[in-house]
């Protein structure tokens, strides 16, 4: 109730939801993705599951930054920390996150100088105050991301700042996207497509998937409404017959993405020839590594760092959860042994992880909208 | 204990996919391409370094990301967005994303 009253426009999700509803073939069971970790998070924060008729099932995707990043790329960057005079700076979501032997909070509490910063600029500016020691920004996210760690990496070559370097842990979405559509246990129907990545790479290289694969993606924003009406598109275009990208999130996402972040981004950074995903394994070109042009600033380089590799906790189904083959709450250690409080896993850590999400949302049963309340405030 | 330390038990982490909405109120004439923005009230630098090649000007409405504003947005979308993160429940988020721009702890620590 207390989001349906937060809700603008309560008749027209009302009249999208029975649209949804009317388009929906009741002999199929639909299955859509959304690829984005913030999706996940809103999806079921708004309930959103409670106004979807049964035999649409949302499956959440690999965009949550932190939940994809491998155990061992935490202790490979906590190893740099634990040198003398270099200070640790990320964003706040990395703070929790375990490594094999602690997250960077855990180790920030044995004596390591770990900082938080909101953006990367802040590293180079804490490098500045701090000219004795060396600042390593550990550089995580997706397209959406990636741009300001390049912009930061160019700042500071042309500032010529010694004391600065980047362990960069990028990943790019299209090859995450590929790497699901080809696991053999996976059918989807379609793709509810990223917002704010989408603002970046624009919405050209989703073509493949409605080209090659037949399969329909929409571009979306973060409103329930917005959610709504990219899964009224999808199942239209399903009804239809039909693959195409579409845009839903057309007020900020430009077709054409953000040229001058792409070409930050292509200034900096060169694909690796392969990167480890947590829970989908090795995927070819699918994360980024910083060009020999700024070997200088790139930690990986500057660092010895032994390149840990870690396999998950055997108990733990992240892989599974990830690629969506299992529900969060299907894990055997799923509220038991992994809790946002105590997490095993890292899709336990962020709130954009689909387990966090179930369990804030869902296990702990807050009151959500359902199509009785919703009917109630037209 | 910086202020990082108290942020951090009740930090929910979504700040990867956060982007904050933002009104330009004085660009920078340097060439350091940032603008004062206030952002709910907060008044921040913000980097406009990805936006050069469609230029804000003062009074226009940016969308923000860890720092950097990565879209212009309409008065109304910007709206509809806080709107968003009221709704998700990250508005205090935001703020507080917003008001740890610019380190001022770091340069606090300096002075004192």
């Amino acid at each position: 109730m207390k989001f349906v009253d937060e809700f603008r426009n309560p008749e027209l999700i009302m009249k999208t939801a029975e649209e949804i509803r009317r388009l929906t073939d009741p002999q199929w069971h639909y299955r859509l993705m959304e690829v984005c970790g913030g999706h996940t998070h809103a999806i079921y924060r708004f309930g959103l599951k409670d106004v979807l008729p049964e035999n649409i099932d949302l499956i959440h995707g690999p965009g949550c930054p932190v939940c994809v990043l491998p155990m061992g790329r935490i202790d490979d960057g906590l190893s740099i920390a634990a040198q003398p005079n270099v200070i640790f700076a990320a964003f706040g979501d990395m703070m929790r996150v375990p490594g094999a032997h602690g997250s960077p909070l855990e180790h920030k509490a044995r004596g390591a100088d770990v900082r938080i910063v909101y953006s990367p600029t802040d590293a180079i500016k804490l490098a500045k105050a701090n000219p004795d020691k060396h600042v390593m920004f550990f550089a995580i996210g997706f397209e959406t991301t990636a741009p300001s760690t390049a912009l930061t990496l160019q700042r500071a070559k042309a500032e010529g700042l010694q004391n600065f370097s980047v362990f960069c842990n990028h990943v790019t979405i299209i090859p995450a996207i590929r790497a699901i559509l080809d696991s053999p246990d996976m059918r989807l129907d379609g793709f509810i497509g990223p917002g704010h990545c989408s603002t970046v790479i624009g919405c050209r290289p989703y073509e493949w998937i409605a080209t090659d694969e037949g399969k329909p993606i929409v571009v979306c924003g973060f409103e329930p409404l917005d959610l709504l009406q990219s899964i009224v598109m999808l199942l239209r275009q399903l009804k239809n017959g039909e693959a195409k990208v579409e845009n839903q999130y057309k007020r900020v996402v430009p077709w054409e993405g953000n040229r001058a972040a792409l070409k930050a981004m292509k200034e900096v950074f060169q694909l690796r020839p392969y990167f480890e995903w947590r829970g989908l394994g090795f995927i070819s070109q699918s994360a980024l590594r910083i060009r020999d042009s700024y070997a200088q600033w790139d930690a990986e380089r500057r660092f010895n760092v032994p390149g840990i590799r870690i396999t998950d906790p055997k108990a733990a189904q992240c892989g599974e959860v990830l690629k969506g083959v299992l529900k969060p709450a299907q894990c055997k250690l799923f509220a038991q042994e992994c809790t946002p409080e105590s997490p095993v896993g890292a899709l336990m850590v962020s709130s954009e992880g689909s387990c966090a999400a179930f369990y804030n949302y869902q296990h702990r049963k807050p009151v959500t909208i359902s199509n009785a309340t919703l009917a109630s405030v037209v | 204990m910086d202020r990082g330390d108290e942020k951090l038990e009740s930090m929910g982490g979504c700040r990867m996919c956060l982007a904050i909405p933002g009104k330009i109120i004085e660009i920078t004439s340097d060439a350091t391409h940032s603008a004062l923005v206030d952002v709910m009230g907060v008044r921040r630098r913000v980097d406009l370094g990805l936006l050069q090649e469609d230029k804000p000007k003062t009074g226009d409405w940016v969308l923000i990301h860890v720092g950097f504003a990565m879209s212009k947005i309409s008065e109304e979308e910007a709206l509809d967005q806080m709107h968003t993160l009221q709704m998700l429940g990250e508005s205090e988020a935001a703020i507080d994303e917003a008001r740890g721009y610019g380190l001022e702890d770091v340069e606090e620590k300096r002075i004192t």
